[in-house]
């Protein structure tokens, strides 16, 4: 046990693994023990803060009330927004008359879908026909396709006055028939998107190395008839909206908000609104979450550019809680249909075919690139070599998808776990043998999958040890017996999970080819200014992680200085920070693509200062170093030293004496851009992300056998990122992906009655993990630099969902002695357990195994 | 007979300050402190008292200020986020926040302090449960609790 460990429950390192101590935090000790780290290769820039967990740049604000979200904005004369939303499920709209909500003093003004119609083109659509054909926006034209759907907006003088105008509208509905499951409106009995002419909105195979040739070789296949991953999704505390301004000579908007892509977003809005880009500043500072449900924000957002122009008067809308649930952003439901694994005797797992069934919601937006994202990820952690997908996507009358922490990889990873587990029980073999057998091998890195992505590093195996060390594995099987003599049935799980970061959207081009998309970049500025501010701007747009701070630690060990001289500005803004066609914050890539264009502008500057400070001090650059906010010559008299003031002062304001020659501007962009190479479109390969993360995850949980509600006991997870700039972000990280996926697989779930109405459209139906709802959390970390990115570093906060396969895991293992019930669905509240366990033969039904 | 009255005039000390105010009778108290005062460290994250982000003490209590009628606080002495922080910074739980890593997007961080100095008005000392306990009615989509409770606990440990 490390020494100092005061925790000893909490503490699950063992003798023999190296500790690795937190910086910054008051409880230095506790942060030893439970974290862990493998040797790491130093690099240069490791010297300084990289590596540390110094406080949060953000933490002062936020911390005493001073952060500044959208909602806190205030403008003169505003109109406040109240959306008037379909309570039906699928209907035509025959007609709606605002007469009343017109004529109540204070209201400004409203829209409806035929104005919508009239002053704005469809949205653009990333998909082929037919999911090319269907036209989305900002308001249900005609026809409305689910429950939420905004159909019109009224704009009053306060948001009371603007929700009861909102009651006056009268909409006149007819009901249609309503598709609530993909495996229905695949039949496409009933067609929603009428121009489209059918549900489907993309499909296509996958198909890699030889699915016959391994069925052929195996000794055993295993078939598994349905298994379905549910539709739920982060839902960020703080809901959607915006204040939009219009500036009316110009034809600018500017909209203070929380969108957290705003290159994407202004792609989509500005030729739907007939505008250019640059008529749309979008400015974000505090944004209370989003984990990808802020990415399709662009049909509210539009609704309001209209209105701030038709009422000429700054408009305002924020979100309420039910609307995020019912009409924002759900992650993708999807359904694995005859699910076939080719296995050897051994263990050894050959490949797998799969038909997937992917159910969008109602309208495609940010899809189909969810048909595309899983295939990052195709074998999971293991090395098989012959996968074929089947692969379609469908729209349903559900809220339209977004991405969601963990985006369509999750969904395939927790396939991949579930062939494991699901392989190993029924031909009864260890589950962790059989990973350690099947998992991608650390001396395999830099690992080729099937598809032609490339992992980067990592060892899963070591990963997967610390996390059974840190639930306690060794000794498991007393522990059963001593739960079960207590009514429980304990079963331990393992999630094996790859966060893979840094998109090449050049994948968009296997869903269509005339997709004019590719690559990845991120841009930042550093700038030296006249009293010696260093001051960046980032193109990536933070909600909760961080960036000013682990920002400021590059930049100041790359210029030689502390963090704290470091001025990271808050937020995004296009009009003052630097951005690029894909600037934003999603897909677990900022510590590499905002730190690589962080890291490049930094490197500028640094050069810039070097070659400054040798022409003033008259030395050679090789001599000149940069430390402790200073420039001077190495092992020179102290008086040989430039503060980084005068630097700023020489070029900004006194530079007469500067020769003809020499033009520093100390002022440096830099557009960091990952090399993937060309997409192989006809063989669907290439490299389809740059870096992969690992996290294992590990669980012990107890069942009542009586009432099928699930505790869990213990859990692990560790972490492999590369290097980590600020420890602590990544743990925080790794926990609240753990609080998601803890949320998901027990309890969350986005329930649709056969009418298409949502069961769960706040916080008391849809219940999110709340303090007593989480069990203490175990976390270790190793770290495998990746060897293709500027600072070694991975982007690591999705997480792949870990959890959820982890608890789906344990509960399998858990109710093997009541009869073998194989886990199907990937959200197991108590109700769904007690029906494993009281009908097993149900779920059984669904796997049948084929020997030799 | 006359119409009645749909406002009221209120008296209302916020965080040591005096405020009166003509309001709606339906006006939420979370709107008066936010839109009406301007006091916009008290959050919102829902609109059913789920979530606890516009929690903050009232008469000593902690109580959601969604879930109160502005008029309901007429003569009432309120207490919020931006309270905390004495002359010489950040007082020992927002510093126990920072240092913790307690919070990420900082949402729903000004209810949980709110929360959690009520606890510690009552109980110094709280026990790890003790602390969960306090913040059960506070939903954080960040952290998953872990160093939030931590930082509770360490504050006078």
């Amino acid at each position: 046990m490390s020494s100092g460990a005061r925790d000893g429950a909490r503490d699950g390192a063992r003798d023999g693994v190296r500790h690795r101590a937190r910086d910054g935090a008051r409880d230095r000790v506790r942060h030893e023990a439970s974290t862990t780290a493998v040797a790491t290769e130093t690099t240069e820039l490791q010297k300084g803060s990289i590596g540390t967990s110094i406080p949060r740049k953000e933490d002062g604000r936020l911390v005493q009330g001073q952060g500044v979200f959208f909602d806190d904005i205030r403008r003169h004369g505003t109109g406040y927004v109240h959306f008037v939303r379909s309570p039906y499920g699928h209907a035509k709209i025959v007609s709606i008359d605002v007469s009343a909500a017109l004529a109540l003093e204070g209201v400004y003004g409203t829209l409806t879908g035929d104005e919508v119609a009239i002053h704005t083109d469809p949205f653009f659509e990333m998909s082929t026909p037919p999911g090319a054909n269907i036209k989305d926006y900002a308001l249900a034209v005609g026809t409305t396709r689910f429950m939420g759907e905004p159909v019109a907006a009224v704009a009053a003088a306060t948001r009371e006055l603007a929700r009861d105008a909102a009651e006056l509208v009268e909409v006149e509905y007819e009901p249609l028939d309503v598709l609530v499951d993909a495996r229905e409106a695949v039949k496409n009995e009933t067609v929603m998107h009428e121009e489209a002419g059918s549900n489907v909105v993309w499909s296509g195979v996958f198909d890699w190395g030889d699915w016959e040739g391994a069925k052929a070789e195996a000794d055993h296949i295993i078939k598994v008839d349905e298994l379905h991953f549910h539709r739920f999704s982060s839902t960020p505390l703080e809901c959607a909206g915006a204040l939009v301004e219009y500036e009316r000579g110009t034809g600018q908007w500017t909209l203070y908000c929380n969108h957290q892509m705003p290159g994407i977003g202004a792609i989509w809005m500005a030729p739907a609104l007939r505008t250019s880009l640059d008529k749309l500043r979008f400015v974000t500072h505090d944004i209370g979450g989003a984990f990808g449900n802020k990415i399709c924000l662009h049909p509210s957002y539009v609704a309001l550019c209209l209105l701030a122009r038709k009422l000429g008067r700054p408009i305002q809308w924020t979100e309420w809680r039910t609307d995020q649930h019912t009409a924002n952003a759900h992650g993708n439901e999807r359904w694995f249909h005859d699910v076939e694994v080719a296995v050897k005797s051994d263990g050894t797992m050959l490949g797998f075919n799969v038909k997937a069934l992917d159910d969008c919601g109602a309208f495609p937006r940010y899809e189909p690139l969810g048909c595309i994202i899983w295939a990052q990820v195709t074998p999971g952690c293991y090395a098989w070599r012959n996968i074929r997908v089947d692969f379609t996507q469908v729209t349903t009358n559900k809220s339209p998808v977004s991405p969601n922490r963990g985006y369509s990889r999750m969904q395939h990873l927790w396939l991949t776990e579930r062939i494991i587990d699901i392989v190993a029980s029924e031909l009864e073999l260890d589950p962790v043998a059989v990973r350690k057998l099947n998992y991608v091998k650390t001396e395999q890195m830099p690992y080729e999958t099937p598809n032609g992505c490339v992992y980067d590093s990592g060892d899963y195996a070591r990963c997967l040890d610390l996390a059974l060390e840190l639930v306690g594995y060794e000794g498991i099987e007393a522990r059963r017996e001593e739960a079960a003599a207590r009514g429980k049935l304990l079963g331990v799980g393992i999630g094996s999970t790859l966060d893979s970061g840094t998109n090449n959207f050049g994948q968009s081009q296997l869903l269509n080819p005339e997709l004019q998309f590719s690559g990845n970049n991120e841009a930042a500025t550093v700038k030296l200014d006249i009293f010696g501010e260093v001051v960046v701007t980032l193109g990536t747009v933070p909600q909760g992680q961080g960036h000013e701070t682990t920002a400021s630690q590059v930049v100041g060990d790359i210029i030689g200085c502390s963090p704290e001289q470091v001025h990271v500005r808050p937020g995004h803004d296009t009009f003052f920070n630097s951005h690029a066609g894909f600037s934003g914050t999603y897909a677990s890539q900022f510590a590499v693509t905002g730190l690589g264009a962080v890291k490049g502008a930094a490197d500028l500057l640094r050069a810039e200062m070097i070659q400054l400070a040798a022409a003033v001090l008259q030395a050679p650059e090789e001599a000149i170093e940069l430390a402790d906010g200073f420039a001077r010559i190495k092992d020179g008299p102290d008086e040989a030293a430039l503060p980084f003031m005068a630097l700023g002062a020489i070029v900004n304001a006194n530079n007469a004496f500067l020769p003809p020659d020499f033009n520093p501007t100390l002022n440096h962009r830099f557009v960091y851009r990952p090399y993937f190479g060309n997409v192989d479109l006809e063989k669907k390969m290439g490299k389809l992300t740059l870096t992969y993360a690992t996290q294992i995850h590990a669980c012990v949980v107890e069942v009542d056998e009586e009432t099928g509600v699930v505790e869990i006991v213990d859990y692990a997870a560790v972490d492999d990122c590369g290097v980590r700039i600020h420890p602590q972000i990544v743990e925080g990280q790794v926990h609240g992906a753990t609080a998601h996926a803890i949320g998901a697989a027990l309890h969350e779930d986005f329930v649709y009655d056969e009418d298409g109405q949502l069961l769960t459209s706040n916080f008391y139906d849809y219940h999110v993990p709340h303090a007593l709802d989480m069990p203490t959390l175990k976390t270790a970390a190793i770290e495998s630099p990746s060897p293709f990115t500027p600072l070694g570093t991975k982007g690591m906060g999705e997480g792949g969902g870990g959890g959820i396969h982890c608890i789906c895991s344990a509960i399998q293992d858990a109710l093997k002695p009541a009869g073998k019930p194989i886990v199907y669905d990937s959200c197991n509240p108590s109700h769904r357990v007690w029906s494993m366990l009281q009908d097993p033969e149900a779920t059984r039904a669904n796997v049948k195994v084929v020997s030799r | 007979m006359a119409e009645p009255s749909t406002s009221a005039s209120i008296s209302v000390e916020i965080n040591g300050e005096v405020y009166e105010r003509e309001v709606d009778a339906r006006r939420l108290l979370v709107h008066f402190i936010r839109d009406d005062v301007e006091l916009t460290g008290t959050h919102i994250g829902c609109d059913t008292g789920n979530c606890g982000a516009c929690t903050i003490q009232l008469d000593g209590q902690a109580v959601k200020s969604c879930m109160l009628l502005a008029v309901q606080a007429d003569g009432a002495k309120l207490r919020t986020v931006e309270d905390l922080a004495n002359d010489d910074g950040l007082n020992p739980l927002q510093q126990a926040f920072s240092s913790h890593h307690a919070l990420q997007c900082g949402y729903c961080t000004p209810g949980m302090l709110m929360s959690a100095t009520a606890l510690l008005e009552a109980n110094p000392r709280p026990s790890e449960d003790e602390a969960r306990t306090a913040i059960q009615g506070n939903i954080c989509r960040c952290t998953g609790y872990q160093n939030i409770v931590e930082a509770i606990v360490a504050v006078n440990a």
